[in-house]
């Protein structure tokens, strides 16, 4: 049927459609640009259905981090929903479970600071993208 | 807060995904098998072929279209299409004298159990802002061009209320079965930034 061809000026994440890995639909668009999307889309809506938080409580922490990015005042290709998903993913999380934002910090920088071709020990099939 | 899209030294995304996911699961807060099952739900099965089956349903049963814009939620729900942002659909019907569109202005709400995950384009700073300012102009350059006639309602959803437009059916569509019909129907269309074409 349509397409998002007819979008041009609206569909400036056009580029991220680039991404490496994700995997291509029939009619040519992407649910996820890249696979961490993918995972923390799935992360959010997996607590809240466990009742870690609620929808409306992931929302209204959506609605913050937006807010806080369309504040920057940037070029609005820098635009990314996802990375706006994220931050309010593990603002909830330190807020509502045993996990602090200093342990996300602390592992996110162990993953940094990882030699080439590691093995990081736990089996899926998802890349990360490095 | 340390986790503000401000700070420049900022993991990528892709890091600090791998890390929550990794911290989330060694609690037993998450569990790896079911997200994989969920992600794949969302990317494969889930997605505006629902709606269309909705939109096809309303065009060709005059009971279900009562029900469907008297409680949106309750006649989705007849075909199964429920969960997480199907909450609170209400159903508004395009005209020969109105067209609806849709946006959500602080975020990105859209009932996911209908049309499946937004795409970039409603997501986009420039749509929910745009499309409130300057409607006409915005769905023209979107390749619609309403009739000065015509006058537009946008909706803003949010968690109270998820709206979904019911495009109008297309002249010369008489001999379709519903499942012809359904196969017309845009995601474009369900959120009012396209009309419903008969077939060429």
């Amino acid at each position: 049927m349509s397409d998002t061809s007819t979008l041009g000026p609206t569909s400036v994440d056009d580029l991220a459609l680039d991404g490496p890995t994700a995997a291509p639909r029939s009619n040519g668009e992407l649910v996820f640009s890249a696979p961490w999307e993918g995972r923390a889309f799935g992360l959010a809506v997996s607590l809240a259905d466990d009742g870690a938080f609620t929808m409306s409580d992931f929302q209204a922490e959506l609605i913050i981090a937006i807010a806080e990015w369309d504040a920057l005042d940037r070029p609005v290709e820098e635009y990314h929903y996802y990375e706006c998903w994220l931050v309010a993913l593990e603002r909830l999380v330190a807020a509502r479970t045993p996990i602090d934002a200093s342990d996300i910090d602390e592992r996110s920088s162990e993953y940094l600071d990882r030699p080439a071709g590691h093995d990081h020990g736990h089996d899926h099939d998802h890349d990360h993208g490095h | 807060m340390t986790a503000s899209p401000l700070r420049a030294d900022r993991a990528p995304a892709a890091i600090r995904t791998e890390a929550l996911e990794a911290l989330l699961t060694e609690k037993g807060l998450v569990n790896a098998g079911g997200l994989d099952g969920l992600i794949k739900r969302f990317v494969n099965d889930v997605g505006p072929m629902n709606g269309a089956k909705v939109v096809a349903k309303a065009w060709t049963d005059p009971e279900f279209y009562e029900r469907l814009l008297a409680d949106g939620t309750a006649a989705v729900g007849e075909f199964g299409f429920s969960g997480p942002q199907g909450e609170h659909i209400v159903v508004v019907e395009n005209s020969d004298t109105m067209h609806n569109v849709v946006v959500c202005t602080l975020c990105s709400c859209y009932p996911w159990p209908l049309l499946g995950l937004p795409p970039d384009w409603y997501k986009d700073p420039a749509y929910r802002s745009r499309v409130v300012r300057e409607p006409r102009k915005l769905l023209g350059e979107m390749g619609l061009d309403l009739d000065e006639s015509i006058d537009i309602t946008v909706w803003d959803s949010s968690a109270e209320n998820r709206y979904f437009i019911l495009p109008q059916r297309p002249a010369g569509t008489d001999g379709l079965s519903e499942d012809e019909l359904a196969a017309l129907v845009s995601r474009e269309a369900m959120v009012g930034v396209a009309q419903v074409r008969a077939p060429a």
